[in-house]
């Protein structure tokens, strides 16, 4: 009896030293616009790799904050470049990895529901808009890209009394969603993946602010190479449908 | 100090005295109440008033926003009827603060008026008295200490409340912004030195809040 105890303590001591060797758990800090693809990417590289993905989905400029006081992170991957360039100038990045991959482009989308009729962003000045949600446009990158696009068209000073500002794109997504606000900017990607909101308006590539995700891999990570490798499949065909197929756009 | 910061400032006390002294009446009354004898569904009640205290505050905020939200029921019931909006307004934050403080301000009245003397009301009661004489003449005069104390806490909780507050009102600069939620926005944004000052005044007012409601608490009651 007591050998066979023995036996079972070796081979699960034998068998948890392999896997802890070949495993590595890679801490991602994603942009939450990117939660869907990233998770089904997931799915499929944790069975090739081997490596296990952990995933912090939030707001890129909470996700910045977090890596400048030292949160556990081997590798960012911002909604706008502005983040990553923060954190370089700190000094926080390994240099050399980092790279932009993706694209997105901004809608305005209100309660699957609604009734009102928004043809353009100008619209949105309307009585029948009472509030609209979008990211907070100090930080959060869905909102400054929003309140930049706003400004471009001169309509920003006046919405600022109906803008709610939410901790992340997400968020301006579910407060459309709850109907609680009458519509919202998110990114397409975002609209794409909720049956109760629907586009009223999709704002053109070529008149919207150029939306940018790179990914770096941080310095003080503890799986630099895991996360190199990570880094690259993430740009290669197998991700770029994954992206494709929820609506981002693939940079090459 | 920044003008924002004076405008989240006097933002956040209006709003706490503002539902402080909402909630007053109907949690003086209840905590009477639930210092009498033995009544049906008194245990019920209890536990509910006391749920805000226990339950995480983002689900208390979640349940404020089902049923305040433009679908919940007492939601689109306000907007329909009377055209007003809660979610996302200072109204919203004025319910949160106002659910969140309302145990403490219930559980320290309570406690005042069952330190009263039975015997007293009993006195009352054969020398003619009605309960509503009752309680104005004799009862909320000998408990004036306790409600006050409880008052003072319940104010101070509301200084501080966050997560039933972000779920119903959000964080909206100038509208809903209180010094809480200023705060966790500030270290967002990695403007710690605000977040820092705003951190002082929300330490002060509660320190003189709390230190209000003690003082009164333990201040022999005068004699008469």
């Amino acid at each position: 009896m007591k050998n066979i105890l023995r036996t079972i303590t070796i081979a699960l001591a034998l068998a948890a030293g392999t896997f802890s060797l070949r495993a590595a758990e890679v801490y991602v800090s994603a942009a939450a616009s990117l939660t869907d693809a990233l998770k089904e990417i997931a799915t499929t590289y944790d069975k090739e790799s081997g490596d296990q993905l952990v995933f912090n989905f939030a707001a890129s400029s909470v996700l910045a904050r977090q890596i400048e006081e030292g949160a556990p992170a081997d590798l960012i991957f911002s909604a706008d470049e502005a983040k990553l360039d923060a954190l370089e100038k700190l000094g926080l990045l390994l240099p050399g990895t980092r790279k932009s991959i993706l694209s997105n482009t901004l809608v305005i989308v209100v309660p699957a529901d609604s009734a009102t009729h928004i043809k353009s962003a100008k619209d949105l000045t309307g009585p029948d808009i009472k509030k609209i949600a979008l990211g907070e446009p100090s930080s959060v990158p869905a909102g400054i890209y929003a309140k930049e696009y706003l400004d471009k068209l001169g309509l920003w000073q006046k919405l600022t009394d109906k803008i709610v500002p939410v901790e992340s794109v997400r968020a301006a997504l579910a407060a459309v969603e709850s109907g609680n606000v009458e519509a919202g900017i998110v990114y397409k990607t975002d609209a794409m993946i909720s049956k109760k909101v629907k586009v009223a308006f999709e704002v053109p590539a070529s008149e919207g602010p150029v939306i940018s995700y790179p990914l770096a891999v941080i310095k003080d990570s503890k799986a630099p190479d895991a996360a190199k490798k990570l880094a690259a499949y993430l740009d290669s065909g197998p991700a770029d449908a994954v992206f494709e197929k929820y609506g981002f756009i693939v940079k090459h | 100090m920044e003008h924002d910061n004076w405008q989240i400032i006097y933002f956040t006390l209006g709003v706490s005295i503002l539902s402080t002294v909402l909630i007053l009446p109907g949690g003086v009354l209840l905590a009477w109440l639930l210092a009498r004898p033995r009544w049906i569904g008194k245990s019920l009640v209890e536990t509910l008033v006391a749920l805000p205290l226990v339950v995480p505050p983002v689900a208390t905020g979640l349940i404020l926003l089902e049923l305040f939200g433009r679908r919940g029921i007492l939601g689109s019931f306000l907007e329909k009827n009377l055209g007003i909006d809660i979610v996302f307004t200072w109204r919203a934050v004025v319910i949160a603060l106002g659910v969140m403080s309302f145990p403490l301000l219930v559980r320290t009245s309570r406690v005042a008026f069952e330190e009263i003397n039975p015997r007293l009301e009993e006195i009352a009661r054969t020398l003619g008295a009605g309960e509503t004489r009752i309680f104005f003449t004799l009862a909320l005069p000998l408990a004036a200490r306790g409600i006050v104390a409880g008052t003072m806490l319940a104010f101070a909780r509301a200084l501080g409340e966050f997560g039933a507050t972000i779920m119903v009102a959000g964080n909206i600069p100038g509208k809903t912004s209180t010094i809480a939620l200023a705060i966790y926005q500030y270290v967002q944004l990695s403007q710690d030195s605000a977040a820092f000052k705003l951190l002082g005044v929300s330490v002060l007012m509660a320190f003189a809040a709390v230190w209000m409601s003690e003082f009164i608490l333990r201040r022999r009651p005068s004699r008469r």
